[in-house]
């Protein structure tokens, strides 16, 4: 059904320009469908995520910036919608992360690497 | 009476496996004792491969009386699904993951090497402990023999979607690769008992991490596969909370693959490579643990009753803990570790374990990270593949940038500059690739630097086999018949990681994607292609009716026709999609079928898409597998020889 829909929008909906139609698909795989589970709206079947796929193309359509179409959908269904975390103070921590996992690696690392090598192998060595 | 013969026979395999861990760990350096732990282990996994057999005996006679073969099976369904109904639920899962770990303990038990006895007992006495863990869950929280009275005339079927060879493959392989993660978690905390970590140790743990390693990377294939031909949109990864249970312990037994070497080879890293063991098979428990206890919500968790979640989580918190307590306690009795510089061989594999570990971290912590919100108070947030693409990628870029430098580098001392000058020629290639695309792509950073990387890698691999036959004297082609296996295997494995990069690059960024209605006859110009949709009809399967689209495919001179179907299964209100793939050189032609549009059905919704190159995903993903297999083939082989 849900590829119905698409196609009947998608001759309803203002036609997108090469670029518009790019960022309205990277955009509908950022987005959360509200009904099913753990899917994009790019790719589920439910009517909602049909409705949703809708409102990106509307807002594209009518000049909105990623951002703000982010932010719409926000304000509209709330933080879940998103699959791309807003960076706030309960997702900084996660957004860190990365950062905070490579700065203790490498301490680990150096504390490791300060032993000294003593004599050195002959390259023969590595094939056994 | 089979599903009786089946729980007896589970019953007695708890009972060994829980003889075998008393036996195991109190076992000191007799040999007697150390031969009865042996006998009890393969008792134990005879009897669980017995309980098994008999649930699959259930499955192929489709006895309704038995709760989940009702739940699970149907008479109509063809019998390899029959067969794959055993595990394709959560209380056969369960009972593989038993049956598997006690087939692992006997291996174990029947192989000690050259590793001291009571090492060795102790690790066959704690993967009693692990089997008898599994083995108490399954048994008391979800038994699979359970009867129901009255039994249903026929059973509800297998979940259509599952319905497929890939995924009949999928889940044994996962299994056999969680599991497999099991025996380097026994033989390390055996070690940290033991108080020594030495190279005969890390001998007898290489076999088995490469092992899971290469079962952990066949069975997310196989379930990435299914995704890509099953799901009708294309999409083969999706950083879903399963697969990130799966990609977790994938990362670990990777870094655990590399750093192992270096502990067998030079007798250093053991503290590390323990350590190593026991966040593997952590991770391997925490993705049973995501799975089963559907805290997740996903379409693969089955399962979802929060007491055997809780029992999961005591069951993770008795192996971590048991594990990190052990491990700090006797971690520093370990001996110090030989030294080497940062530019080495073991230096690379540092680099490599450090990327990986961070890599599993920052997947961990994006899994979790909803939970630990909600949990706190701080509504529901989603993390999906636009943060693990914008954190995960790069890791593992960097990753890539230095790993055709690890094997070039000699152990202790590496000579950095010698390893440049030979992979010049892949370093200008891949540069090249990169401004080419830059100035072929409007200058998108993704692709260029996704492609240059691939080529890197492949072109890393084959002036390393180059390098390989230069070295020493004689004749070229002499040479490469004599080159060691293992060389081999690892050079595949690394080119496959560079071939999965070039796929997963076209894939993402190049697809092309197109809906269109089609009346029969009508046709419609796509990607080179003018495809035709010939006419629809109705076709009748063993236990589903299908609408199928004949489509026809002219490419250049080609003609070529191709079907795609929805299936209608009794058993299930949703149809599944069988897409049409028609597979060229420039990648696939992938056509779903959709809903019949226009007045009284006159034309057919069908989605086009263009997938360059993504074979190279799957093949890549094979190419690892199998240097994963030719590796343990050539380890195994090289002991069998040696005295």
């Amino acid at each position: 059904m849900s590829l119905v829909a698409l196609i009947v929008a998608g001759a309803a909906a203002a036609t997108l320009g090469p670029a518009q139609e790019a960022r309205a698909q990277g955009l509908e795989m950022e987005i959360r469908c509200v009904e099913c589970q753990n899917e994009p709206i790019a790719q589920s079947t439910a009517d909602i995520a049909a409705d949703m796929r809708d409102l990106v193309r509307e807002r594209v359509a009518a000049g909105d910036s990623d951002d703000q179409i982010r932010a719409f959908f926000r304000r509209r269904y709330g933080d879940f919608v998103l699959f791309r975390p807003p960076w706030d103070g309960r997702t900084w921590l996660l957004w860190a992360s990365p950062l905070l996992l490579a700065l203790i690696g490498a301490g680990a690392v150096a504390a490791s690497l300060k032993r000294r090598p003593g004599e050195l192998l002959s390259p023969e060595d590595d094939e056994r | 009476m089979i599903a009786e013969l089946g729980a007896f026979c589970c019953c007695l395999a708890l009972a060994l496996s829980l003889a075998q861990g008393v036996l195991g760990l109190a076992a000191s350096n007799k040999q007697a004792r150390a031969a009865a732990t042996a006998a009890v282990a393969q008792s134990a996994s005879v009897a669980c491969f017995a309980a098994f057999a008999c649930l699959v005996a259930e499955f192929v006679r489709s006895d309704f009386s038995v709760a989940v073969v009702a739940e699970n099976s149907h008479v109509d369904k063809p019998l390899l699904y029959k067969i794959a109904g055993t595990w394709g639920n959560h209380e056969g899962s369960m009972l593989l993951w038993c049956m598997v770990s006690t087939l692992f303990g006997a291996a174990l038990a029947s192989n000690r090497g050259r590793q001291r006895i009571s090492l060795w007992s102790r690790a066959v006495g704690i993967q009693g402990l692990v089997s008898a863990g599994a083995l108490i869950y399954t048994l008391f929280l979800s038994n699979p023999f359970a009867r129901l009275d009255p039994a249903p005339i026929n059973g509800a079927g297998l979940n259509p979607l599952l319905q497929d060879p890939a995924l009949a493959a999928h889940p044994p392989m996962l299994y056999l690769g969680y599991v497999g993660m099991s025996v380097p978690f026994s033989l390390a905390l055996a070690a940290l008992i033991e108080g020594r970590a030495d190279r005969a140790w890390a001998e007898a743990l290489r076999p088995w991490t490469l092992a899971a390693w290469t079962c952990l990377t066949l069975g997310i294939a196989l379930g990435s596969y299914w995704a890509y031909y099953e799901l009708g949109w294309g999409g083969w990864w999706f950083w879903d909370p399963v697969e990130n249970a799966s990609f977790m312990p994938w990362l670990g037994a990777c870094a655990l693959v590399h750093s192992a070497i270096v502990t067998e080879r030079r007798g250093s890293l053991a503290s590390w490579t323990i350590l190593l063991a026991i966040m593997g098979f952590g991770l391997a428990l925490l993705g049973t643990f995501l799975v089963r206890s559907g805290v997740l919500t996903s379409v693969h968790a089955f399962a979802v009753d929060p007491r055997r979640g809780i029992a999961v989580l005591v069951l993770l918190a008795l192996a971590l803990g048991s594990g990190f307590g052990l491990y700090a306690w006797r971690a520093p009795k370990l001996g110090a570790p030989a030294g080497f510089d940062p530019i080495s061989r073991e230096g690379m594999l540092i680099w490599n374990n450090f990327g990986l570990s961070i890599a599993a971290g920052v997947v961990l912590i994006g899994t979790l990270y909803p939970l630990i919100v909600e949990a706190a108070g701080g509504g529901l947030i989603s993390v999906g593949p636009p943060f693990f693409n914008l954190t995960v990628a790069p890791i593992m870029a960097l990753l890539f940038v230095a790993l055709p430098f690890g094997p070039m580098l000699t152990w202790r001392i590496g000579d950095f500059g010698a390893a440049l000058a030979r992979l010049a020629p892949a370093g200008v290639l891949a540069l090249a690739t990169l401004g080419a695309t830059l100035a072929l792509c409007n200058w998108r950073a993704v692709p260029a630097i996704g492609l240059g990387l691939g080529v890197w890698l492949i072109l890393g691999g084959v002036i390393y086999i180059v390098a390989r036959l230069r070295r020493g004297e004689g004749r070229a082609l002499a040479k490469l018949a004599v080159l060691p296996l293992s060389v081999w295997s690892m050079t595949l494995a690394h080119i496959g990681a560079g071939v999965l990069t070039v796929g997963a690059i076209a894939e993402t960024q190049f697809r092309a994607e197109r809906a269109v209605a089609l009346a029969p006859g009508e046709s419609v110009d796509f990607a080179n292609r003018r495809i035709t949709l010939m006419g629809v009809g109705e076709v009748d399967g063993p236990n589903y009716v299908a609408t199928r689209a004949r489509l026809r495919v002219e490419h250049g001179d080609d003609v070529e026709a191709l079907s795609a179907e929805k299936r209608f299964y009794s058993t299930s209100p949703m149809p599944t999609t069988e897409v049409g793939i028609l597979s060229g050189l420039d990648g696939d032609l992938y056509v779903a079928l959709g809903e019949p549009v226009r007045d009284g059905g006159a034309a057919w919704a069908v989605r086009l898409y263009l997938n360059p190159l993504v074979q190279c995903i799957f093949g890549g993903a094979l190419m690892m597998a199998l240097g994963g297999l030719l590796s343990l083939i050539a380890l195994l082989r090289r002991r069998a020889g040696a005295p």
